[in-house]
């Protein structure tokens, strides 16, 4: 019988099945960032097993408050510092070399398809963009992970989203996965992995098929995965190019975790995305969705722009794009923070932070702060942010607030406008 | 082992997702204990009240999807150190499932028609569920009335409550990579 992605990962992986449903699997890369950590960290250490199983495969960061806002935040940093230096984990990302973790992580070169991963941090299942097997684990499996190296998954009951048509101008990938949560709901993919596939999805670029993969955890799913396929391979090359003699080797390599013809899906869905529209959510569920030009006049005091969702390059191009030549409403406070200082200084080198600037943003270092409402622009009770974050739980940006999520194209259009609006600012600058 | 047994405390609504059962602003919190207080702060439940209905309560009967969104531990640990160790409902999100399992605590999924059942019989009167995790029974009592009802556990997650927790079933289990 055929297997999905997840089944051959699994396969590669198994070290144990101690009953029915459970996998025990080898971990390939346990990343690791500084709200999660340190208390598997501390628990360790009262526990008598300050270990690691692999300090070459442990990549730690500090992304979530960075640089520190108060003794708490430093005392985390420097839980993960002193851990980092005394067990000689190499790939610790401090001040000035961190950035948001599923961002900062691919672009270091640490993902390859086929691959397992864990991270306490729901949005581990960003990675799957690459064809790896990379789910979010609390901090006990985190601590498991690090110690030993082994997680237990239930079996990857597999769903595969076809995506086809053709994207509108104006409309992105986040519409996309918007429109996916829209349907199947937040507990739509609950203990599942999604296999992401089709004309759509192979059209995307690795940014893309991250903002994808992403969310596939706000419809409950463990993993959102993309088949590894030459966009994969050019990504991947400049870490990868002295295991293979050439990218054909490479690719070759791994079409053997693609998903065999007769793979069995516990559930097969068609999303046609011709003719779909920029969409928005409203309320505090990431599945109340809908189009932009639904909202109405909706007031915004702030519009975010960054986070593991949205804060790539490609991200801050396109919103770039619409601000161009553009002031953001007097009402709006406008915040970007690039997602790593890689891309933060692209952005300076090919003038869409001076965009950006010049709009009326404030530009922030690389750091998740105001994505959960830590840092960085968090909410007052009452107020309303336009974001390209991932998640409009009650709460989430700061006590009381309310978050809207969106591409930045329409995040941007929004800053202009100082309520929520479609991105036909956009439109009109490409036909300029 | 933990206990699973207690005053139970019903939360009427599905989707109930980590940031309501602890807040992110306290995940700069680096002891479990610390986050005890915080408990349900920000769920969002018509006359719900955190410091007056959570007081004494041991187990919570819930909707479907409890525990949806971010992967915090600290969800868990906010029940663990107000003493609730069991939560049933007719599905969890899959970490905070996960998560409870390895703190050697317990989730139950019962069918939404049990649930529902439970709501209607007991949400209004003081109710003790108590779980028989050999028998795989839960013992509901409230005013003159009891019942008892099946549940499902796997061999593995009662072998994880067992030994109290993941770190500890691991380390009976696996030590092929430590060195
Ligand atoms: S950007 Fe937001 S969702 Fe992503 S890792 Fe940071 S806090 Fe989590």
């Amino acid at each position: 019988m055929g297997k999905t992605i997840a089944e051959k990962i699994f396969d590669a992986h198994r070290v144990d099945n101690p009953s029915g449903d459970v996998h025990v699997l080898s971990i390939d890369a346990v990343f690791c960032h500084e709200i999660t950590t340190p208390v598997a960290i501390n628990d360790l250490i009262a526990r008598g097993k300050d270990r690691v199983f692999d300090p070459g495969r442990i990549k730690a960061v500090i992304d979530h408050v960075t640089p520190a806002k108060d003794s708490q935040t430093a005392i985390q940093g420097k839980i993960m510092r002193d851990w980092a230096r005394r067990h000689n984990i190499l790939d610790f990302f401090d001040i000035g070399r961190n950035g948001v973790c599923h961002a900062l992580f691919p672009e270091q070169g640490f993902v390859r398809p086929g691959a397992t991963i864990i991270m306490g941090d729901s949005h581990t299942c960003t990675h799957g963009a690459f064809g790896a097997f990379a789910a979010g684990v609390g901090t006990t499996d985190l601590e498991v992970g690090i110690l030993k190296g082994v997680c237990a998954f239930r079996y990857p009951h597999t769903m595969k989203i076809n995506i086809s048509g053709a994207l509108p101008p104006g409309v992105f990938a986040k519409d996309v996965v918007l429109s996916i949560i829209g349907k199947i709901g937040v507990n739509g993919a609950t203990n599942r992995v999604i296999e992401f596939t089709g004309p759509v999805v192979d059209a995307m670029g690795m940014d893309e098929r991250m903002t994808l993969c992403n969310m596939a955890v706000e419809a409950g799913a463990t993993c959102g995965i993309c088949r590894p396929d030459g966009k994969t391979v050019d990504y991947l090359w400049k870490f990868i190019r002295n295991e293979f003699p050439s990218k054909d080797d490479a690719l070759k390599a791994y079409q053997r975790f693609w998903p065999d013809a007769d793979a069995q899906y516990v559930e097969v869905l068609e999303h046609d995305v011709s003719g779909l529209q920029p969409l928005t959510t409203f309320g505090f569920k990431p599945d109340n969705v809908r189009p932009v030009r639904e909202m109405g006049t909706t007031p915004i005091d702030q519009v975010y722009i960054g986070s593991c969702t949205n804060g790539r390059l490609e991200d801050l191009r396109i919103a770039a794009g619409v601000l161009k030549g553009h002031k953001i409403s007097p009402a709006v406070r406008g915040i970007l923070s690039p997602a790593t200082p890689m891309i933060y200084r692209q952005a300076l080198e090919e003038g869409i932070l001076q965009t950006f600037l010049q709009a009326g943003f404030c530009v922030t270092n690389p750091t998740c702060g105001a994505c959960l409402g830590m840092s960085n622009g968090v909410l007052a009770e009452g107020e309303v942010c336009a974001a390209t974050t991932n998640r409009n739980f009650s709460g989430r940006m700061g006590k009381g607030g309310m978050v809207h999520l969106m591409s930045p194209a329409t995040a941007a259009a929004s800053a202009i406008a100082g309520h929520i609006t479609n991105s036909e600012l956009f439109a009109k600058q490409d036909s300029d | 082992m933990k206990k699973f047994a207690g005053k139970t405390l019903f939360l009427d609504r599905t989707d109930i997702n980590t940031d309501e059962i602890i807040p992110a602003r306290y995940l700069t919190e680096v002891s479990k204990e610390a986050l005890k207080p915080y408990l349900f702060e920000d769920l969002n439940l018509n006359g719900f009240n955190p410091r007056k209905n959570i007081a004494g309560r041991r187990v919570i009967i819930t909707r479907a999807n409890f525990g949806c969104g971010s992967s915090r531990e600290h969800a868990p640990w906010s029940l663990e150190t107000n003493g609730i160790h069991l939560v049933i409902a007719p599905s969890f999100a899959r970490i905070f499932r996960q998560n409870m399992f390895n703190c050697g605590m317990m989730v139950v999924e019962l069918p939404e028609a049990v649930i529902d059942h439970l709501f209607e019989t007991y949400a209004a009167l003081e109710t003790m569920v108590s779980a028989d995790i050999q028998d795989r029974l839960l013992h509901v009592k409230a005013g003159g009335q009891a019942e008892q009802i099946p549940f499902s556990l796997t061999d593995f997650d009662l072998a994880l409550v067992t030994a109290g927790g993941w770190v500890e079933y691991a380390d009976q289990h696996y030590n092929l990579n430590l060195t």
